[in-house]
């Protein structure tokens, strides 16, 4: 038994079986195809649950839905989130400071889960470097108009999120 | 008068001519090397599933002419504790070694500098010499890692030189001659690759290690020395080193190719095959050697230094001293072969 195990190690050595088969192994992956995603110009598949860039929706009529509930203000644990709120003259509440510091923030989602009205949500887009520091501190008008912006494909992703849960 | 005039613009001119082969072969040689690069990253990435360098010109075709360009731009930085004459001789030895080689390898049949009768042993002398190249730079930069880079290498050069040696010993046996030439012009009827087959994977396998490439990059083993000898070089000297390093893996894979793969000969004689100049097989050849020099970077692990020097003095150096003996009681008991 221990010499025929030795005689198979020493085959094994004096023949490079294991380094032919190794070589072989490159090889067949020479002529495999390519899985490189050539980044700017190709894009990978991204899930309808992405966290990305936040946005703040409205409803159809155009109404913002925020009611400045501030759950994702308390929820948020990086702290980035800064809500300051009154009453307007329609008498509806209202924010009157919606501000997200990008730099804080940890893209954890739980403002989004922690929203009762799917006002603040996380979108597709995660292209928003900036030069400076103080444009990643997102106003209540940067968050809006992100919303009007990726509005499609927000309501499509949170519909398929709702099927899927 | 006139006759030693004569003389002397023939003369003239016999340099001029040399001198023109010799800046063409450079020249056609540093484009080799640069186009071996790509070729390396492009190879190594399709064996990863990757693309490799593809956005500088066609097909990343400028790639390397770009690398070049950035190469020559940066500064050159020398420590202040180097010794400045060496750290700068060391990169130019190296460099001009490994080109100064390819005086003897001939390319087609007549298609050499000088055909000299010990051109094996030019070859030997050479190879051995650029051992001093990498000691300089590893010393005179005076780092820790350069130096232990240095030491690693020169071990390792000498002792896989030792088998290289014993067996280009065994080819000499099987065809009776020093010249390069003629050790070419002896493979017509078969190649050394199958006559010696064993020793050709040994010769092959310490020619890996003769040029530092993987399995046997100790010298510059990233993740422990850093870079190995060239870590204090930059810009310039460094490019010297890496053409220097690439223009040795391409010298090693003409040496295979004359002492084992026949070189300009073509595998068999056909009509339509005899059309093929001899020199395009001697580069084919060379390329296919050089493709296996990369595959076998694509493929395998570093060696541990200690199995690396049981490897060459334990298993190559018997196998090729065996060699030796075996060779030699063929060619007593057949007469010269």
């Amino acid at each position: 038994m221990l010499k025929r195990r030795l005689l198979q190690r020493a085959f094994k050595s004096l023949f490079l079986t294991e380094i032919i088969k190794g070589f072989a192994k490159t090889l067949h992956y020479f002529f495999k195809k390519k899985v490189t995603i050539q980044y700017p110009f190709e894009k990978g598949q991204l899930s309808p649950r992405f966290r990305g860039e936040h946005a703040l929706r409205r409803y159809d009529n155009g109404e913002e839905r925020c009611i400045a509930c501030k759950l994702c203000e308390a929820v948020c644990p990086a702290q980035a989130i800064t809500i300051e709120a009154e009453e307007r003259a329609d008498g509806s509440r209202r924010t009157t400071r919606y501000d997200i510091d990008m730099t804080k923030c940890i893209y954890c989602g739980l403002c989004q889960e922690a929203c009762p009205v799917d006002a603040i949500v996380q979108g597709a887009n995660f292209e928003f470097a900036t030069e400076t520091h103080a444009e990643l501190i997102y106003t209540k008008e940067k968050l809006l108009s992100n919303g009007d912006r990726w509005e499609p494909l927000l309501a499509e992703n949170l519909a398929s999120d709702m099927e899927a849960s | 008068m006139t006759p030693l005039l004569n003389e002397l613009l023939g003369y003239a001119e016999n340099i001029a001519v040399i001198g023109f082969k010799a800046l063409f072969l450079m020249v056609a040689l540093l484009l080799g090397v640069a186009y071996l690069t790509l070729a390396e990253r492009k190879v190594i990435g399709y064996m990863q599933l990757r693309i490799g360098p593809n956005t500088v010109g066609p097909f990343g075709l400028l790639q390397p002419i770009a690398d070049g360009i950035k190469l020559l731009h940066k500064e050159t930085i020398i420590p202040i504790a180097a010794n400045k004459f060496l750290f700068l001789v060391a990169p130019v030895l190296l460099f001009s070694l490994s080109l100064a080689a390819w005086a003897v390898i001939p390319f087609a049949p007549g298609w050499v500098f000088s055909n000299i009768n010990v051109g094996v042993l030019y070859l030997l002398a050479i190879s051995s010499l650029s051992v001093y190249g990498i000691i300089i730079a590893g010393w005179s930069s005076n780092s820790k890692y350069a130096l232990l880079g240095a030491l690693r290498s020169a071990a390792q050069m000498i002792s896989y030189e030792v088998s290289i040696g014993l067996i280009i010993v065994s080819v000499l046996l099987c065809s009776g001659s020093l010249n390069l030439t003629s050790i070419v012009f002896a493979q017509q009827k078969c190649w050394y690759a199958v006559k010696l087959f064993p020793l050709f994977i040994v010769f092959f396998i310490s020619c890996l290690a003769e040029t530092n490439r993987t399995p046997f990059d100790l010298p510059e083993a990233e993740a422990e020395l850093v870079a190995g000898y060239h870590v204090e070089y930059s810009a310039f000297p460094f490019a010297l080193f890496f053409l220097g390093e690439y223009a040795n893996m391409i010298l090693m894979s003409a040496m295979c190719t004359i002492l084992f793969a026949g070189g300009w000969l073509a595998p068999f004689s056909h009509p339509i095959i005899d059309w093929v100049p001899a020199v395009a097989w001697f580069l084919v050849k060379i390329c296919v050697f050089l493709f296996i020099f990369l595959w076998t970077r694509a493929t395998l692990p570093r060696y541990r230094y200690d199995q690396l020097m049981r490897l060459g003095w334990k298993v190559f150096l018997p196998i090729s001293l065996l060699g030796v003996v075996i060779v030699s009681l063929c060619v007593m008991l057949k007469g010269a072969v």
